[in-house]
């Protein structure tokens, strides 16, 4: 059903610390390998060896140049994936009742048995968060990791999403949002964590955390000048504007 | 976004043939026998026939039924239903006047105002989609609605109706375009509230997540021939609406008039459709280098 339901307080998602964050994607290969094999039809690529590749992924790392008043410019590796949203356009324009948020967990899926592949749902996604399968031409998103998180023949430590297991940084971190006492809960309180696009009135579950405030070196002393009257230096210089 | 050519071959035919069918189920013109049949025909062979190319155009058209059953939220499904809805009530009123002299006004009244639902459905899939600023306001179905009221009234034979109402169309053309403008300049999503990175500084694209295209890329931030767009605004301003106006109004009534409208009109339209998907900007673009204004 395409209705959003009315949530039982669980909200899980993903914080994602954009301080920490490396840009290696390392959680950009493990999700298209899990996803490769579990839930739904295997995430496929196109032309994989040839002049062209391309294929379908859950979540992409992207690079950002930010620009402070009055300092340099810093990097921010900024990965982006589905937020799970609480008020969930893709779900509500979703004509089959493929697309559904669960009323347990709030986890946003797609049921690819019942996708017609028309493709409106991606549209409706301001985050780009959702891909057509380039083979199956069903559409492909985040499923925070449904088959892992309450699977028991997994050993506990592996019991979260692909991506926040592999990354080598901890920069990304799995639990629910909607219980204030959670340890993602308080690390959103603590580091100010945000919504993307706020304006666009999806109410995203995950939450990104900023990059911490640089450390600015105070200007350099500017170099002695070379040169001058006389000595050695004095001779060097006279000599090198002759030449 | 994409401009898929068999998106925009389909909205404009079966605007086209839902206007028809809504004139005549409203018994504007009342044909009967043979007139009644090729009307009827002309009818459901643009609504419908846009519908079945649509279908089959999908990743998985024997699904398609399925696509009935979430109308409660989604305008897609609404449009279908409506869509089934608007063909299947003017069927008796179809059937009375071709083959029985006798056309059947409730049916036919009732099947008008399902055929103009259905093309502010139709509308209201663009119109309801935030993340594309420039689709998401009322003009969007404005246009929609005029350009079938005044094709639908061209095909009925109205031609001093379809005059005045290609003459809405241009409004409805300007403002829509004029709006779209504005909005995507004063967009409030910027790559700053994109990344949220803008509390501290200027926000600007450093490196592309993937070096090939990818499905968001072709579909949505997709960059096509927009410096055209000027031209194209005027030749779908001219052609869609003014000059088929301009002819309805100077031309005395006739075939070769209604044809030589129908004909311009049918061109600006698609140049018009193209424009309004191909100027159309996704805000997912911002995580791909746009910038807002
Ligand atoms: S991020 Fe996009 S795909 Fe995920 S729930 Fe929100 S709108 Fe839907
Ligand atoms: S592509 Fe599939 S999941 Fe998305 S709106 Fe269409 S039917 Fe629903």
């Amino acid at each position: 059903m395409t209705d959003l339901p009315t949530s039982a307080g669980r909200k899980l998602g993903l914080v994602i610390d954009l301080d920490i964050c490396v840009g290696c994607h390392a959680c950009v290969t493990s999700c298209k390998e899990w996803n490769s094999q579990g839930y739904g039809a295997p995430l496929a690529d196109v032309d994989a060896y040839g002049a062209a590749p391309e294929g379908a992924f859950l979540n992409r790392v992207h690079s950002f140049e930010v620009t402070p008043e009055n300092a340099p410019p810093q990097l921010v590796h900024f990965p982006r994936s589905c937020l799970h949203c609480e008020d969930a356009p893709c779900v509500t324009v979703c004509p089959t009742g493929a697309s559904h948020k669960r009323a347990e967990d709030g986890i946003v899926l797609v049921e690819e048995s019942m996708c017609i592949g028309c493709g409106l749902c991606a549209w409706a996604c301001p985050y780009g968060a959702r891909e057509m399968d380039p083979a199956e031409q069903v559409m492909k998103k985040c499923t925070l990791c449904v088959d892992r998180i309450y699977n028991e023949n997994l050993p506990p430590e592996d019991r979260e999403p692909s991506c926040v297991r592999a990354c080598p940084t901890g920069a990304r971190h799995f639990g629910d949002l909607g219980d204030p006492s959670s340890a993602v809960s308080q690390l959103v309180a603590a580091r100010e964590g945000f919504d993307l696009m706020p304006e666009q009135g999806t109410k995203p579950v995950n939450k990104y955390l900023p990059p911490r405030e640089k450390d600015r070196a105070t200007a350099a002393p500017a170099l002695e000048p070379v040169g001058g009257a006389g000595g050695f230096l004095g001779w060097l210089d006279r000599a090198l504007s002759r030449l | 976004m994409h401009p898929a050519g068999s998106l925009i071959i389909f909205t404009v035919l079966s605007g086209l043939g839902f206007g028809l069918l809504a004139f005549l189920g409203a018994g504007i013109v009342r044909p009967v026998g043979w007139d009644a049949f090729a009307w009827f025909a002309a009818g459901y062979a643009l609504a419908g026939g846009g519908l079945l190319a649509s279908v089959f155009h999908l990743g998985h058209p024997e699904r398609a039924l399925l696509a009935f059953t979430q109308w409660r939220t989604s305008w897609l499904s609404r449009e279908a239903v409506l869509a089934a809805a608007a063909l299947g009530v003017m069927a008796p009123h179809a059937a009375g006047s071709v083959f029985f002299a006798q056309p059947l006004p409730v049916f036919g009244a009732i099947a008008a105002l399902l055929c103009l639902a259905t093309v502010i459905a139709t509308s209201m899939i663009y119109a309801t989609i935030r993340a594309v600023p420039r689709w998401h306001h009322w003009t969007t179905p404005a246009v929609f609605l005029a350009a079938a009221l005044a094709g639908g009234a061209l095909l009925a034979g109205q031609l001093r109706l379809a005059g005045a109402l290609f003459a809405v169309l241009a409004v409805a053309l300007a403002l829509h375009w004029q709006a779209g403008d504005w909005r995507w300049r004063d967009a409030e999503s910027t790559p700053g509230s994109a990344t949220g990175l803008g509390r501290i500084g200027r926000v600007r694209l450093f490196e592309r997540p993937h070096t090939g295209a990818n499905y968001i890329t072709r579909e949505m931030v997709h960059v096509v021939g927009r410096r055209h767009s000027a031209k194209l605004r005027l030749i779908a301003l001219l052609g869609g609406a003014i000059l088929p106006a301009t002819l309805l109004a100077l031309m005395p009534p006739s075939l070769l008039a209604a044809g030589a409208a129908l004909a311009l009109h049918l061109a600006g339209m698609l140049a018009a459709r193209w424009l309004f998907f191909a100027e159309a900007e996704h805000v997912v673009g911002l995580y791909y280098g746009r910038s807002s204004a």
